[in-house]
């Protein structure tokens, strides 16, 4: 029976293909494997494209396109006075998928969240350590374990979060991957099978699309969810075929096998621009690309020798040379498409005049620095050691002799933390959450001296402002972002180098894709025209 | 035949042996018309790495930036400034191809030297000593030849260090216990002859026997291993360049270069196709000579 | 015959236990923390760090590790993948059909083509025919495979395109995997046209992958033929008057494919290295990509486990050959 069903299912999707009007099928060519189907275990996007993304939903959701919160799971929620209290009211009628191998009796409700939490803060759930080496890296890594008091079931559709301290940020941390919602029914019947590990390569869930099958390395088969809550998807079909190389993704794209395609090479946009079947969008990462100066190193303790030394910087030929025009200049710790930028601060101007006689103002002759160069590839920064060399160059020009020091990438993430690290650090931050706290307070906040600050730099106007705005409404916390920021550019921990753009190539009778600026790659909403 | 020379001590009959032999060599070799060839090209080879500056057109890294992709002189579009057409960055192909003979010379000499020298030293104390050195050296052997060869290389690498020299390090590991396995065989078969025997009797230290006794005896298999090897060492080295753990980007080596140009490949057929032809030009060279040098030595095989 | 069997058997042991020492050690070798690198950018605290150390036994001291590693790999365990979580030994299975089959169709048309073409080389000896013949098998012996493959697919997928990028099958097909062999379940699934996807979707990578076996099946099996038919049985079965190919067929063909079916079974480690590079080329989902990228991600444990899977295939391959040969030559078996 079951051979039958997928039998059918094939001949429906081989038929549909050659006549393209029975049933619409969408096939990406996504860049890699997912590393398993249960979006809390791991952090990498490619994961989440496959997971969290197509098949399931949050209690509350960012808005396609934007970093903005609207609900998801829950229809509505209440925040008490203090912060301190999250109460979310469920929405009814939301059905999870009926697949070949678990048909759901309920509709989604109280113990589905809650399960869906508690498998990764509490110890005792069976879920906790289904898979060997389960470390719920994103649940973690948010401080989640600290800051969830308690989650209570306050009736079958309203569940309330209680926290430790209040936390603006916490309503954008549950629209992420990890937030997920897996279904506790589903769960149970596994765990009476003894087959834990399905949940993690088995997916059911309540979002637009449901798990067919996939062949690892190969390709992943998703159908439109017909029961899916907010309306049945307009394609039908949706294939991930994983192609690892950009260039036969290309490839494949231009013989029309696929119709969407993330990463291109940068070298290959053009002639995908000049295509007239292809549409190519573009969006600037949510991410930014740094030097970060150990502040507590002399000289570099100065501010003024920070901003003379960000003044000798050529952004432009770093763009040109190591993004290759897939980039964009930075000026703020936080990139553009966020809420808060401060569009109003002027970027230091690139002078190497100026910034010679900087540096001789604040006595400084002969400096000789380290410029830490990454050993890997980043979306902030797609070659590290091409960049450092660049800006060894510009130094030499005023008179400052930078060597390039490189470590093994784990290695290079562990020393660059140390508070009496010798020279400048080249790294970058891909945001989480699109709050402004995931950047301010993680990379620049006094706490994180010592780790994810590796300008090591502590400013006590700075720190003030952005713990202030750890709460408080979204029209509050703007304006004491935008006050960070300048006191930030006053300083110069770091040197902003840039913010990478994002290109996604398709089809143009694609319709309805939007490009989300946490670097997802979602396909609700999008519709193959004839 | 081979082993009556050690007989010969005085000095003037041992240079008129050595002299005949030499020349019995090149007779067996010439007969071999692919083994000449071989070797003129392995020679032309040679000539044009060591003078690379001189015959190269371009330097190898110079990057001209209003000549990306130009397709090599006879296609259009092509210029004769660039005969084999550019890289991505504007980069002379020639040249670079030029210029990467010598990374693959160099590999060979010293992954060959590395392997040869560690290989018969260990293979010597192994077929001389026997006991439990022999049979722990030999069950070593087995384990690094219990994996695929590349495969090894590839974990080498990785625990060393992506690199040119890591990378040699790692293919002379795994071409070594070839050569182990030989000179163990080759002194185990010697150890016994009479002249060794007549050695110790007379009183030659255990270093003698090995080094001045033994080992010249048993150079004929392993000139035509150390040929092989020369072969395989380019080939895996190109391999690994390959597949990222190599030689490291912009260093013109062939295996490097068609790694980066692998984006290309149904864009610019020249970046691909230049690098690979150099890579089985140079290594069919060297098996031509490999296959002459076997003929040439291998007394069984002269019969026939 | 059993007694050769034990005693080789036994010679397995210590090679053995001599791979799951490199296996291990190599790995603790590798430079980089996997939990810092699970980590990235973001980090974490030292005592999250620790947490995770214990959790994945690095904690321990290397004695311990190591011997809780073999008690596991004794009761069938080869450890959990950091990147996915999975069992390694469930990944190592999923992919390995795709592997196998990619090899054996290599090896079947190395075979093929290789021994024909050894035998007609060793007749003609000297001619223009076994000039050639062995000319080609000196150049695909001597053949840069991963270039080869680019070549292939430049002129067959591009230029001409008959033949498809890369995968194993087209995406418009789907059917469970009952074989994992793409050939035989494409047949099953009774779909129209999925047989001759699949097939055309192997035709480059056999190629590329069976280049080096043939070549050295041919040149062995010239090599052999070559004694064989300079030995006294053979020529006397000539000058009594029997036909050629009788005599090529049945006497000399039958002695000569003694070490030939040894230089077949050799190539298993050949076409292992081969398969790396191959599927790296064809984006074929099998065990030689997944240890290239396993080594890229620093996935320690399934370098490891993988390491150890494809050294005792090796190995098991090898000893099979050794059997066969004693099987097939008289002379050893007793």
């Amino acid at each position: 029976m079951k051979t039958m069903k997928t039998l059918l299912a094939a001949t429906i999707l081989a038929a549909g293909f050659a006549t393209a009007a029975s049933a619409k099928t969408l096939v990406y060519c996504s860049e890699g494997s997912p590393e398993g189907f249960d979006p809390a275990l791991y952090t990498a996007g490619t994961t989440f494209d496959a997971s969290s993304k197509p098949v399931y939903n949050r209690l509350v959701e960012f808005k396609r396109g934007t970093t903005e919160i609207t609900p998801g799971l829950a229809e509505s929620w209440d925040v008490s006075d203090d912060g301190m209290e999250y109460t979310f009211h469920l929405r009814p009628g939301v059905k999870f998928h009926t697949t070949d191998f678990f048909s759901p009796s309920r509709e989604m409700n109280a113990d589905d969240v809650i399960f869906s939490f508690d498998r990764q803060l509490s110890k005792d759930n069976p879920f906790n350590a289904y898979v060997e080496g389960a470390s719920w890296e994103y649940f973690n890594g948010m401080s989640m374990p600290d800051l969830i008091k308690s989650i209570d079931k306050v009736d079958d559709m309203t569940v309330k979060f209680v926290l430790n301290r209040a936390e603006a940020p916490f309503l954008a941390n549950l629209a992420m991957d990890f937030a997920s919602v897996v279904s506790k029914e589903y769960a149970d019947k596994l765990k009476d099978g003894g087959n834990l590990s399905d949940l993690n390569q088995k997916p059911v869930g309540t979002g637009p699309f449901q798990f067919v099958a996939y062949q690892p390395d190969a390709v992943i088969r998703y159908k439109a969810f017909a029961d899916y809550w907010n309306g049945k998807q307009p394609i039908d079909d949706l294939v991930f075929a994983i192609t690892t190389d950009a260039s036969v993704r290309q490839q494949k794209l231009t013989a029309g096998e696929c119709q969407v395609m993330p990463y291109p090479n940068p070298a290959d946009l053009q002639a995908l621009k000049d295509n007239a079947d292809i549409n190519v969008m573009e969006q600037q990462g949510l991410n930014v690309g740094y030097l970060a100066y150990n502040t507590q190193q002399a000289p570099f303790d100065n501010p003024k020798v920070r901003k003379a030394l960000n003044m000798a910087i050529n952004k432009q030929a770093i763009l040109d040379a190591v993004f290759q025009g897939a980039g964009q200049a930075a000026k703020n710790p936080i990139p553009p498409t966020m809420w808060s930028y401060n569009d109003d601060i002027k970027d230091d101007p690139y002078d190497p005049e100026a910034s010679k006689k900087m540096l001789e103002e604040a006595g400084v002759k002969d400096l000789s620095m380290k410029v830490w160069a990454m050993p890997v590839q980043r979306p902030y920064n797609p070659n590290a050691r091409r960049m450092a060399e660049l800006i060894q160059e510009d130094f030499s020009k005023v008179g400052v002799k930078a060597e390039i020091v490189s470590y093994e990438w784990g290695e290079y993430l562990q020393r660059s933390k140390a508070t009496d690290r010798d020279g400048a650090v080249l790294l970058g931050w891909t945001g989480d959450n699109g709050d402004p706290d995931n950047f301010l307070a993680v990379l620049l906040g006094c706490d994180a001296v010592g780790g994810a600050n590796r300008a090591q730099w502590c400013n006590e106007e700075f720190d003030a402002l952005i713990k202030k705005a750890k709460s408080g409404t979204q029209e509050e916390r703007t304006k004491l972002y935008k006050e960070a920021q300048v006191v930030f550019k006053r300083e110069a921990p770091w040197a902003t180098i840039a913010h990478s753009v994002v290109f996604m190539p398709m089809r143009s009778n694609v319709t309805g894709y939007v490009m989300d600026p946490l670097g997802g790659h979602w396909f609700d909403g999008v519709d193959i025209s004839e | 035949m081979a082993h009556t020379q050690a007989l010969q001590d005085k000095p003037a009959t041992a240079g008129a042996m050595r002299k005949a032999m030499l020349k019995e060599f090149w007779y067996y070799f010439s007969q071999n018309k692919g083994a000449v060839i071989g070797l003129y090209v392995f020679a032309a080879i040679v000539i044009i790495a060591v003078f690379a500056p001189i015959v190269a057109p371009h330097s190898p890294s110079l990057q001209n930036r209003e000549a990306l992709l130009l397709p090599p002189f006879w296609e259009q579009g092509g210029q004769f400034a660039f005969p084999l057409g550019t890289d991505a960055v504007g980069r002379d192909i020639l040249s670079r191809l030029i210029y990467g003979a010598r990374f693959s010379l160099f590999i060979g000499v010293v992954v060959v030297t590395l392997s040869v020298s560690f290989g018969v030293l260990v293979g010597l104390v192994a077929g001389f000593f026997r006991g439990w050195i022999d049979t722990a050296i030999m069950r070593v052997m087995d384990v690094i030849l219990a994996f695929p060869s590349l495969l090894l290389a590839l974990v080498l690498v990785a625990i060393l260090g992506p690199g040119l020299m890591n990378a040699m390090i790692a293919i002379a590991l795994i071409l070594q216990p070839h050569f182990v396995r030989l000179t163990r065989a080759a002194v185990l078969s010697e150890r016994e002859r009479e002249y060794v025997v007549s050695a110790r009797v007379a009183g030659a230290s255990r270093l003698r026997l090995m080094f001045v006794t033994i080992l010249p005896n048993c150079l004929a298999p392993l000139i035509v291993q150390a040929t092989l090897s020369f072969s395989s060492a380019i080939l895996d080295a190109a391999a690994l360049g390959f597949l990222g753990m190599g030689a490291q980007p912009p260093t013109p080596e062939w295996g490097t270069m068609l790694a980066d140009a692998r984006e290309f490949i149904l864009r610019a057929w020249w970046v691909v196709t230049f690098p690979g032809l150099a890579i089985l030009v140079t290594v069919l060279a060297i098996n031509l000579m490999g296959d002459g040098l076997r003929d040439a030595l291998d007394p069984k095989l002269k019969q026939s | 015959m059993i007694r050769f069997l034990l005693y080789r058997l036994a010679l397995l042991v210590p090679t053995f236990i001599g791979v799951s020492i490199v296996a291990f050690a190599f790995i603790r070798m590798l430079p980089g923390d996997p939990i810092l690198l699970l980590a990235g950018e973001r980090g974490m605290t030292e005592e999250r760090y620790q947490q995770l150390q214990h959790l994945y036994g690095f904690d321990q001291s290397i004695f311990v590790q190591y011997f809780n590693y073999v008690a596991d790999l004794l009761s069938g365990d080869f450890g959990t993948s950091i990147v996915t979580k999975r069992p390694v030994l469930e990944e190592f299975f999923t992919l390995f059909p795709a592997t196998l089959e990619l090899s054996l169709c290599a090896i079947i048309v190395a075979t093929a083509i290789g021994i024909p073409a050894g035998v007609f080389a060793a007749v003609k000896r000297g001619s223009w025919l076994d000039q050639s013949i062995m000319g080609v098998a000196l150049v695909g012996y001597s053949m840069p495979i991963f270039w080869w493959g680019l070549l292939l697919i430049i002129f067959f997928s591009g230029m001409l395109q008959w033949t498809p990028v890369s995968g194993r099958i087209s995406l418009i097909y789907f059917f469970p995997q009952v074989t994992g062999f793409m050939l035989i379940d494409s047949l099953l699934s009774g779909q129209k046209g999925a047989f001759t996807s699949a097939a055309s979707h192997l035709i480059l990578p056999t190629i590329v992958l069976a280049t080096i076996p043939l070549a050295v099946i041919a040149r062995q099996t010239r090599s052999a033929m070559l004694e064989v038919l300079g030995e006294d049985y053979v020529r006397t079965a000539r000058s009594k008057g029997l036909p050629p190919m009788r005599v090529i067929g049945l006497h000399a063909l039958r002695n000569a494919l003694i070490p030939v079916v040894t230089t077949i079974g050799l190539q298993v480690g050949v076409l292992l290295a081969g398969a790396i590079l191959t599927e790296t080329i064809f984006s074929w989902p099998g065990i030689g990509k997944w240890m290239v990228d396993s080594v890229g991600k620093r996935d320690y444990s399934v370098v490891q486990g993988g390491l150890l899977l494809i050294a005792a295939i090796i190995m098991i391959v090898n000893l099979l050959v050794d059997v066969l040969y004693g099987l097939i030559n008289p002379r050893i078996r007793r």
